[in-house]
């Protein structure tokens, strides 16, 4: 087959954008995501797909304070991955913020790489705040930063933490949840991505997690549903966090956002199918040829 | 005997005091409590420090990963609660969050052993220096009495790195000294000797001591004591010199007899210097509801077994290595 996967040089900055640029960029980081999968052969496409939007909004869109050539800033602010997994979409946003170069993510899964299946604190890639995949303790660790910045050093820093909806069924987030809302951290920021897929099928069929916003307001969270792909809502979202976080309101925000697994690519589209597979070379043609 | 008992105090308390002790020297470190704290003595922290005392309730997992978000935001961040709960109920959290992570974070696994007592089978945990040990990257401790556990809760904290201290519940007898040397990864002889090495940790070095002591005014064996307080790093030299120079070692220790110090002295003995060892430690069983001691009897952990294993491990020294030995003159072991 006549396909050579290339990467592009481009990195964006960190600035407020009209939704048509999100869109552009949100787009970009799609087609890394399928050109890396199909190079690692193995991989999770449809969760990353169906979160691009938003990280491209988190990352691009003046929300998170990070220096990419300076990786360990003092001052920033953090992303954890709760659901290490959707691990694809993360290293693009890095490669694309700037922290290495967007030609690594040739290297995603490989022998010796710094871009693990799952992100791993110890092969040292920038950007990269902690280990996770073991689901439900990304969540977690986030809490602890956040008790950190917020009730110890009392400073300004936010923490943002992406989970899946199934990872909801761990203890663990509830746990998390619990510490999170009785401590007041109105510097955490705790994303679910509620695509209703997971490997076994829809969510609520393996085991129902819902209502998830009734859940997180008994546990004292500020709770915003929006539409993951919807640009206005994102920016919406993140400005009502930053608002909750500035105003001390003593309560942590989470952000249901609602999304669909394998968004961008029609034959991934709502798939719980996708969930943890890679496409193969005439997928990922078919898939980049859709994503422009 | 050479050691005496100074007094009998929890060991414990000499992770607690060091906790309030190091919460002076080292404005970073920051405590989490799951309830217990009063058991596990964080309580000298929190009292001393409550703006560095984080309580989550009885939520272990989330109170592990939660320390490891604080040591990925610069603390020292110490976890404690009874052994059987802050090793495994959060077992994975171990494992990924602080092992793999090779964070700042210190584990307290407190109550330790059939030590604890009343409380009975569910609350004595006895498998955990097999799980900890086979961690990357971790640090395991099990000090003997309260002035070591005061010195190795100091050591673990200021080592970089992740770390966990086991320690018990009950007063035990104090033979170590503010002035004994304490070091991470350096087993303590207590005793000279070269007829047999007994090798113990926690709460079964001071019966160790008892038992070199009737051995050698009773039976003229010289025993050759050794304080392996450090289970991980291993301390590979002195116990290889032990196998060399004695040829026979008794291991002892408050755990299963499978996979804990034993196990560690046996795969350093296995790999350098074969010789014959025998395990005093739980045979493969769940404890119970009873006083310390009478449960230490009944599950066969006192200078006793020590004794009738170094007899035992004695009389194979003098057969010869068991591997010249037939198949069929091999006894199989029921530990």
């Amino acid at each position: 087959m006549d396909f050579k996967v290339e990467f592009s040089d481009l990195t964006f900055e960190n600035k407020r954008r009209e939704p048509e640029e999100y869109h552009q960029i949100a787009l970009e980081i799609r087609r890394d995501i399928i050109k890396s999968l199909v190079l690692a052969k193995s991989g999770h496409s449809g969760g990353p797909l169906g979160i691009s939007d938003l990280m491209t909004v988190l990352f691009f869109g003046g929300y998170m304070n990070y220096q990419p050539q300076n990786p360990s800033y003092e001052q920033r602010d953090r992303f954890v991955l709760s659901s290490g997994h959707m691990a694809p979409v993360l290293y693009s946003i890095l490669a694309r913020a700037g922290y290495f170069s967007p030609h690594e993510l040739t290297s995603l899964r490989k022998f010796g790489t710094r871009l693990q299946g799952h992100p791993g604190l110890d092969v040292h890639l920038p950007g990269i705040e902690t280990s996770s995949g073991s689901l439900g303790q990304g969540v977690s660790i986030a809490v602890g930063m956040a008790i950190s910045d917020r009730v110890i050093d009392k400073n300004d820093r936010a923490v943002f933490t992406l989970s899946g909806d199934g990872e909801l069924q761990e203890g663990i987030c509830w746990e998390s949840a619990m510490s999170a809302g009785s401590l007041g951290l109105d510097n955490l920021c705790w994303i679910v991505d509620n695509n209703d897929c997971q490997i076994d099928g829809r969510v609520k069929n393996v085991m129902s997690i819902y209502p998830i916003k009734d859940k997180f307001e008994s546990f004292n969270f500020d709770v915003i549903e929006i539409d993951a792909h919807n640009y206005i809502e994102l920016v919406e979202a993140f400005d009502k966090f930053e608002k909750n976080k500035k105003s001390k309101i003593g309560k942590p925000t989470c952000i249901i956002a609602k999304s669909i697994m394998g968004k961008g690519v029609s034959f991934m589209h709502d798939d719980y199918k996708w969930h943890g597979n890679p496409p193969n070379l005439e997928q990922a043609k078919k898939a980049l040829e859709e994503l422009i | 005997m050479k050691y005496q008992n100074l007094g009998s105090k929890p060991t414990r308390n000499g992770f607690g005091i060091a906790l309030a002790e190091m919460g002076e020297k080292h404005n970073n470190l920051v405590v989490i409590g799951a309830d217990v704290t009063g058991s596990v003595l964080t309580s000298f922290f929190k009292e001393k420090f409550p703006e560095r005392f984080i309580s989550v309730g009885v939520a272990e997992q989330n109170a592990t990963t939660v320390a490891a978000g604080l040591a990925l935001s610069g603390k020292i961040a110490v976890f404690s609660s009874y052994s059987a709960f802050s090793a495994f109920r959060n077992a994975d959290m171990l494992r990924v969050s602080v092992a793999y992570n090779d964070v700042n974070v210190k584990i307290g696994g407190g109550h330790a052993g059939v030590t604890v007592g009343p409380d009975g089978a569910t609350h004595q945990s006895l498998e955990e220096i097999a799980f900890v040990r086979a961690l990357p990257n971790m640090t395991l401790v099990v000090p003997a009495d309260y002035e070591e556990t005061r010195k190795a809760t100091i050591a673990v904290i200021e080592k970089p790195g992740p770390a966990f201290i086991r320690f018990g519940r009950p007063s035990v007898p104090m033979f170590t000294t503010p002035e004994s040397v304490f070091e991470i990864g350096k087993a303590n002889v207590l005793t000279d000797g070269s007829d047999v090495a007994i090798v113990a940790c926690g709460h079964l070095v001071w019966e160790a001591l008892l038992a070199a002591d009737i051995l050698e005014s009773k039976h003229g064996i010289k025993a050759r004591v050794i304080n392996n307080h450090t289970i991980k790093p291993i301390d590979v030299k002195t116990i290889t010199d032990a196998s060399i120079q004695c040829g026979a070692i008794v291991t002892a220790e408050e755990h299963q007899v499978h996979g804990g110090l034993g196990g560690a002295v046996a795969e350093v003995v296995a790999k350098n210097y074969p010789c014959p060892i025998e395990f005093v430690g739980m045979r493969d069983e769940f404890g119970g509801s009873g006083e310390p001691d009478e449960l230490m009897i009944k599950y066969g952990m006192t200078h006793k077994e020590i004794v009738m294993s170094v007899f035992k491990v004695l009389e194979r020294k003098e057969k010869g290595f068991v591997g010249y030995r037939k198949v069929s003159d091999v006894p199989i072991s029921d530990n």
